[in-house]
Order: structure tokens, then C-alpha cells, then sequence
């Protein structure tokens, strides 16, 4: 089974590391490159899954899961937050958004694809 | 598999840290100069932020290291908890330069400087210290790796290390009602520990309400789960990381297979086992009916979709265009003047449609022109950077002002323009700028203050390198010119002459060599260098007022302003930059020095006389030169000579097309180009013709103390 997964980065190395990998492991991948963008993506495309960055221009990662959880009504997409960050407030601070779980950077395929299946039951081709 | 292996991607990650370091350096000089808005320490933050960690991905640890302690302090002064004063400031710059020297490191594969690296992060530590606020602290704890937070671990049963390894694990967990609002669905969680191997789940529901008064966005279902699995307890603790905040999860050790549901660790007996087993029962089916295995491959989309605004494109193909369009102009010239020669009635279509070819011929010319022109503003970036180590290395303070950095030239222009700009501006800060106790002195502030302004100018960009410090010293430049025997010391000279020794080879003004002029590089290496992009440079200056070096260049290598002319029947270019003047002469107004040195008078200043015929071949020396058409060339290194053409033709914009590429190089020749009518000319070096043609004794040239406006003739 494929997913189709939203990507959100402001940083093209980070969006590029992101398709290679998500593509290696035989999923679709949409991008966007803030978090408003990521809204209007995640509106149109119905992701499976969502991996945000936090910081980013006109609209940070919190503002785009919260503004995400007001978006969705069906059936609640899983939010991943790639962050840079352990610090454990900016993980409750993502968490009050609504956000599921988090990848830290760097990572490579193995974790991407783990906390992936850990949130969709689906896993890799790695 | 690690990212490590794709170069693409790593040169495309040291591309944006070009752009990101560009957006760090604009912000920083937004911030010093008092421009900044509320979102400047955001954009600064943000780029340092991705440089990290972008660079984690490629595993350049010395890049993510400081990356992370310069992000830190961002980051305090982002949120307020530092306020962002000058000395902070001057830190932030300092540690983005080095950030810089890091990127680019990395880039070569190089390393850090250790020394530097240390100096700066302990400054920024103490400056995390002194932050306030309690998350300073907290973050500063914390640990870059993925840690694991600490949880309420049930270890009481857990065996000493001498038993056996326990045959997997029995973990119970109980969660927040509000679990699911988060988007994590346990029995997805459960299903993807299969991994580890096999699982069995046992849900209590004895918690949930009766159908009428269940709120099924609420979870009211602990779980029991055993794991048969030889996985450690942490690999299988970290599966639940994304619900250790939201679930009490305890996890102890299986020995044996027990059953769920008779297993002995289950200190409580279920109240109903037999529908707690048709529950298991029903969640393992469907656990195996949706089995978890490797999905088929599918179609990759990879790159992102179009939402950028540039594309890359290859230098050679731009260049390969321009060569092609400069053929084009040339076609179009060559048809126009056969068009021409069949004589056509003025009305005819083909005359104007050829009017409307030349005009599109030109205009895709200008636009591909456009395509290799790039924003100076970097340019004037890295001088920031330049003029702040200068001034840290001279003890003086000194504010750059960057004016018209928008403007575009060619980018080959732009690379070449790099060391001659660095050497002026450190010179400008080494020599322009006095000491700050001497400019309070002097009732100026003590910051000094340097101006790098871009501006077209009738189609050429002049760069303007400004300091507001006392002036040259034409006294001492006179005396030390002197000194070095450069001049003799009963020579009248204007303060333009005087000036003008400043660019002379073997002169530097500095009293001792400094660790910045020490370089054995001197205003006249600048200056070919300069000249070597068609540019010319220029100085005014005014005591107590400050210095200007003017740099005035073409827009583009690939073209040219010629002249057209003709000598001994062939056609030869002469950049239009170089003329200074056209004239007839009479025959008093030539006169000859010696066997054979022919000078020309003008205007009371004597000038060498240049035959062009005679000097490439094409005549055979000494013609009578009465009546004679005379180019008064004026050149960057002031020397000046007259050259004798037969005849002008045009004044034109020609194609420089190489001819050391395409033959060899030949003295006093730059470039060929190819003329409408499809003959070659060549294109005249006017610096090396007034360089190479013999001057008598240059101090006993003048006749008369020089005026203002042919004032170059002596030096």
C-alpha cells in the first residue's frame, strides 16, 4: 500500500532529502514550502500523512497543524513535526497543536519510515 | 541508507546555504543600521536554523555544532530574553562570517578553525548564561539526540541481569481519553511493533461506557500487550515516544509464554476474560487480515512541484546564446547592407520588415545579455565583512553604507571584481579612515564610515568606494613619490597628478606595513586588474573630507562600444571609452624629437604620435602626416598617445570575439570582431599601444605646467 505523504520545508535541502527518502521508500510525496502553502496542499491533495517543519516563513509549523486540525472534520491526518529540536516544550507546544508525533533531524530512511508506520500502520520499502 | 551518498544533493544543500547566508547577512546589516522589523532576527534565525539542519543530514558535525550554539542565542534574543545591543550584534556578525568560513569548509571538505570556533562559542555561551529566563537554561540541558524523557517505569519486577534474557515483553497501557485528538490511533501503534515480532494485544474495556453514553472521540480502552521479541526494552519503550506525554505505559520483562489473560505478571484477574479474549482475538485477525508487508514499488514523484520562480541553468548553454545572438546581430547587419547595395524603393516591404528584424535582433540581445546579469548586492556583502575584519585589525570602528546594490552586471564582472574590491576597501579603512581618537579630534564621530554605491551610467556601471576620513595627504604622497624617485622634485604637478600616484607600481603610502597592506599588492595591481575588464578607475579626494575611488565598468565582456576606422585600407575598432578626442592637425602642430619620435601639440602638451599602419604592418613607416585623422587616447595607467587613422567609419556596437581562442594573441590587438559586411576586424588594445610606443624622458615632457584636462601627459 502507498501513501500519499505532505511534505513541508522552507529548506529545499530539507525538501529534497525528504522526496528521495519518501520516495525510496515507494510513497507519493507533495510538498510546500511554508505553512500556508501547506495548508492549501493539505486541503487539496488529502494526505495520509504530514511532515512539517517548525520554523518557517509567513506560517510556522504550529500555526499549520492547528490551522489543519480546524480543516480536517472526517477523520484526523497524522502530523509528524521534523524538528531539529528535543527540547521537551517545543514537543508539548507541538502536541497542544495537535500535532502526533515528531522525526529529529537528521534522519535517515529507517526513522522516517519507522515514525511513519508507527502513526499510519504503514510501513516502508526500506 | 544515509543521505551522504548524493552529491546532487549535497551541492544543492551548499547552494541554498549561499542564499541562506545571504539572507543572514542582509539581516544583520538591517539590524545595525536600525532598519530591522520585528521578523529580521526571524529570518536571521530561521536561515541558521536550516543551515543546521541541513547539515546534520550530511553529517558535517562542525557545522552543526556551531550552527546550534550561534542558533541558541539567536534564538534568546528572538524571544526577547537578550536584548540585541551593539556588542551583540558585532558577535552575531562575527559568528556569521565564521558560519560562512564553516559553509564553505565543508564545502572543499576542509575543517574548522578550532581556535576561532572556541573563541566564539565561549562568547556566545557566556551570553546564553546571562539570558533570562528559565528556558535558557532548559534548552541548553538538553541534548540534541533523539533522547527519550523520562517515565513512570514500573521496573519492580525487573530481574537481575545474571537471568536468563526474558522471552519478550508484557507492556500495559493506559492513555489520555484526549489520545485520539492528537491523530495517534494505538491500535496502528500496535500493529507496527509486529516488527518486532509477535504481538499479542488484549484490550480492557471496562472503563468505556455503555453504547448510549460513549463519546467515540474519547478513548476509554487500556491495553495489555505481549511481545514475543528478543528487541531490547529501549528500541521497544522508543515505539511509543509519540505517546509517552499522553499514556502511562509500563513495560516489564516476559519470561516463559504465558497466555494474556492467564499470564501470572497480570496482577489483576480481568473482569470478564472470556470477552477481553474476543476482543484480542478480533483485533489479532484483523491485525493478520491487513497484514504489514512491504509495499510494491511505486512511481516516484521527486522534485518539488513548480512553485519556484528560477530555474538553474547551466553557464555554458547562457553563454552559448550570447555567442549565437552576437552571429545573429551580425546576420542581420550583413543582410541589411546586402539589402542595401540591390537599391530598393524606400517604400518596400523588405526594408521595413528588416527595420523590424534589427529591432527584435537587438532586444533579444539586451535580454540575453540580462540573463548573465547578477545583483551587485553580494558583491557589497562580502565587503561587509572585509571592512569589519580591516577595522577589527586597526582598532577602528567603521559602518559600511551600501547605496544602489540592486544594480545588475555581468556576472563574470561580478567574480573578477572580488579581490580588486577587497584590496580598495581595506585600503579605504588601512589608509582612508583616520584613528577614531583622531577623528573625535577632528570633530567627527568616531565610527567611521565607508560607502559602497552601484550606479548605471550611460551604459556602464560605476562603482564608488567612499570613506569619510581625512583625505589623501598630497604632501606626503609627493614626498614619498620622491623619495622612491618616482618624480623629480622640481616637477609642477595638479593635485589630479599627485592623485594619480597612488596607482603607480612600487608606491604605497602606509609609513610601516600593516598586517592589512602588507601584502605586497598595490593600488596599481587594482587597477589591470580593472583595466582587464574594460573598466577604468578613478580617485578625487578633498582634505579633511574623505576619498571616493571610482570604478567605472562595462555591462558586459561581450560587447563593445567601438569606433570604426580605417588604416592603410583596413578596418580596425577602437573602444569609444578610450577616445578622449578627434582631430585634424596641421603641420605646426607636429613636430618631431630626435631621429624619429613624432609628438604631437596640443593645447601646449605634447603627445606621441602612433601609427597604426605602420606599427602593424600594413604601411611602411613615416607617411606625411598632415591632414591626418588623430584619436587622442587616453588611457587608465595616463598614458596617452595619439593614434593616426586614414579615415572614420562608424561608431558601433561590435561582438568581442576572442582571438587567442580562435588564433593567437597579438600585441596591441584585444579582440576580433566580425562587421556587418561579414570582414574581420580587429579591435585596438589603446593600453598597450600607449604603453609600448617610445616616450622620451617623461620628466622633461611637459612644455608648460599642464591644465587641468589633458593633465596625464607627464607621469
Amino acid at each position: 500500500m502507498s501513501l500519499n505523504v505532505l511534505a513541508i520545508d522552507d529548506s529545499k535541502t530539507m525538501r529534497n532529502l525528504l522526496g528521495a527518502a519518501l520516495g525510496r521508500a515507494g510513497f507519493t510525496v507533495d510538498f510546500a514550502e511554508d505553512g500556508r502553502q501547506g495548508l492549501d496542499r493539505f486541503d487539496q491533495s488529502d494526505p495520509d500523512v504530514v511532515i512539517t517543519d517548525i520554523n518557517m516563513p509567513n506560517l510556522d509549523g504550529f500555526g499549520f497543524i492547528e490551522g489543519a486540525r480546524k480543516l480536517a472534520r472526517d477523520r484526523i491526518v497524522p502530523i509528524l513535526v521534523l524538528t531539529t529540536e528535543s527540547a521537551p516544550e517545543l514537543r508539548a507546544r507541538a502536541r497542544s497543536a495537535g500535532a502526533t508525533g515528531w522525526i529529529v533531524k537528521p534522519f535517515d530512511d529507517q526513522k522516517l519510515v519507522w515514525a511513519i508506520e508507527r502513526v499510519t500502520g504503514v510501513g516502508g520499502a526500506t | 541508507m544515509t543521505f551522504a551518498a548524493s552529491d546532487d544533493f549535497r551541492a544543492s544543500f551548499f547552494e541554498e546555504c549561499d542564499e541562506l547566508l545571504e539572507a543572514m547577512q542582509d539581516g544583520f546589516v538591517c539590524m545595525v543600521d536600525g532598519s530591522s522589523d520585528a521578523e529580521t532576527i526571524h529570518v536571521v534565525f530561521r536561515a541558521v536554523h536550516s543551515i543546521k539542519g541541513g547539515a546534520g543530514a550530511f553529517g558535517l558535525n562542525d557545522l552543526v555544532g556551531f550552527a546550534h550554539e550561534f542558533e541558541t542565542v539567536l534564538d534568546h534574543v528572538r524571544a526577547d530574553r537578550l536584548p540585541s545591543t551593539d556588542e551583540i550584534l558585532l558577535l552575531f556578525q562575527q559568528c556569521g562570517d565564521y558560519l560562512t568560513d564553516l559553509v564553505a569548509a565543508a564545502r572543499e571538505n576542509g575543517s574548522a578553525d578550532r581556535a576561532r570556533s572556541e573563541a566564539l562559542l565561549k562568547r556566545l555561551d557566556e551570553l546564553s548564561r546571562t539570558s533570562r529566563g528559565p528556558s535558557a537554561d532548559a534548552s541548553r540541558a538538553a541534548p540534541d539526540a533523539e533522547d527519550f524523557q523520562p517515565l513512570a517505569l514500573d521496573l519492580g519486577d525487573l530481574d537481575l541481569p545474571q537471568d536468563p534474557p526474558p522471552s519478550g515483553w508484557l507492556i500495559s497501557v493506559k492513555t489520555d481519553p484526549e489520545l485520539f485528538t492528537s491523530g495517534n490511533e494505538p491500535l496502528i501503534l500496535f500493529r507496527a511493533l509486529s516488527r518486532f515480532g509477535e504481538t499479542k494485544v488484549l484490550a480492557r474495556t471496562d472503563d468505556v461506557p455503555l453504547l448510549s453514553a460513549c463519546d467515540p472521540t474519547l478513548c476509554n480502552i487500556t491495553w495489555q500487550i505481549e511481545l514475543h521479541t528478543e528487541t531490547a526494552e529501549d528500541v521497544v519503550l522508543d515505539a511509543f515516544d509519540f505517546v509517552l506525554d499522553c499514556a502511562e505505559i509500563t513495560i516489564t520483562p516476559l519470561r516463559g509464554s504465558p497466555e494474556i489473560g492467564l499470564t501470572p505478571l497480570i496482577a489483576e484477574p480481568l473482569s470478564n476474560p472470556a470477552m477481553a479474549e474476543d476482543e484480542v482475538a478480533h483485533v489479532i485477525e484483523a491485525n493478520q487480515a491487513r497484514s504489514i508487508s512491504a509495499p510494491v514499488d511505486k512511481p516516484v514523484s521527486l522534485p518539488p512541484p513548480a512553485t519556484s520562480q528560477t530555474i538553474r541553468v547551466d553557464f555554458e548553454r547562457v553563454d552559448k546564446l550570447i555567442n549565437l545572438v552576437g552571429e545573429l546581430v551580425i546576420k542581420e547587419a550583413m543582410l541589411a547592407q546586402a539589402v542595401e547595395a540591390i537599391d530598393l524603393p524606400r517604400a518596400n516591404d523588405v526594408l521595413q520588415e528588416l527595420d523590424g528584424l534589427k529591432q527584435l535582433a537587438g532586444e533579444i540581445q539586451e535580454g540575453v545579455m540580462a540573463i548573465r546579469a547578477q545583483p551587485i548586492k553580494p558583491l557589497f556583502q562580502r565587503m561587509a565583512r572585509t571592512i569589519r575584519d580591516a577595522g577589527t585589525l586597526t582598532g577602528k570602528t567603521v559602518r559600511l553604507v551600501m547605496k544602489g546594490e540592486s544594480a545588475e552586471i555581468d556576472k563574470t564582472v561580478l567574480e573578477r571584481l572580488v579581490d580588486p574590491l577587497n584590496h580598495m576597501v581595506r585600503n579605504s579603512v588601512d589608509h582612508g579612515l583616520e584613528a577614531p581618537e583622531l577623528r573625535v579630534t577632528a570633530g567627527k564621530a568616531a565610527e567611521g564610515s565607508i560607502t559602497l554605491s552601484a550606479a548605471h551610467r550611460s551604459g556602464r556601471v560605476i562603482i564608488e568606494i567612499t570613506d569619510d576620513g581625512a583625505g589623501i595627504d598630497r604632501n606626503r604622497v609627493r614626498q614619498l613619490a620622491e623619495e622612491k624617485g618616482m618624480i623629480s622634485p622640481d616637477v609642477a604637478m595638479t593635485d589630479a597628478e599627485i592623485d594619480a600616484l597612488l596607482f603607480m607600481p612600487g608606491f604605497s603610502s602606509a609609513n610601516e606595513v600593516s598586517e592589512l597592506s602588507g601584502r605586497g599588492v598595490g593600488l596599481d595591481v587594482v587597477r589591470s586588474e580593472i583595466t582587464a575588464l574594460g573598466g577604468r578607475l578613478s580617485v578625487s579626494s578633498e582634505k579633511g573630507q574623505g576619498t571616493t575611488f571610482s570604478i567605472s565598468l562595462p555591462l558586459t565582456l561581450a560587447v563593445l562600444e567601438g569606433m570604426v576606422v580605417e588604416v592603410a585600407g583596413q578596418t580596425m575598432v577602437v573602444p569609444i571609452t578610450s577616445i578622449r578626442e578627434t582631430l585634424h592637425a596641421s603641420a605646426a602642430e607636429l613636430h618631431t624629437i630626435g631621429a624619429d619620435i613624432r609628438v604631437l601639440s596640443v593645447r601646449d602638451t605634447l603627445m606621441p604620435v602612433a601609427d597604426l599602419g605602420a606599427m602593424f604592418g600594413f604601411r611602411d613607416e613615416q607617411m606625411d602626416l598632415e591632414d591626418r585623422i588623430f584619436l587622442l587616447i587616453e588611457t587608465d595607467t595616463e598614458k596617452s598617445c595619439a593614434l593616426i587613422v586614414d579615415a572614420l567609419q562608424d561608431q558601433r556596437q561590435v561582438v568581442i570575439k576572442s582571438l587567442e581562442t580562435n588564433y593567437c594573441q597579438i600585441d596591441g590587438i584585444s579582440a576580433a570582431t566580425i562587421l556587418g559586411d561579414g570582414r574581420i576586424a580587429l579591435i585596438v588594445d589603446p593600453e598597450a599601444i600607449a604603453s609600448g610606443i617610445a616616450v622620451p624622458n617623461p620628466v622633461a615632457m611637459p612644455i608648460s605646467a599642464p591644465t587641468e584636462g589633458v593633465a596625464h601627459v607627464a607621469i
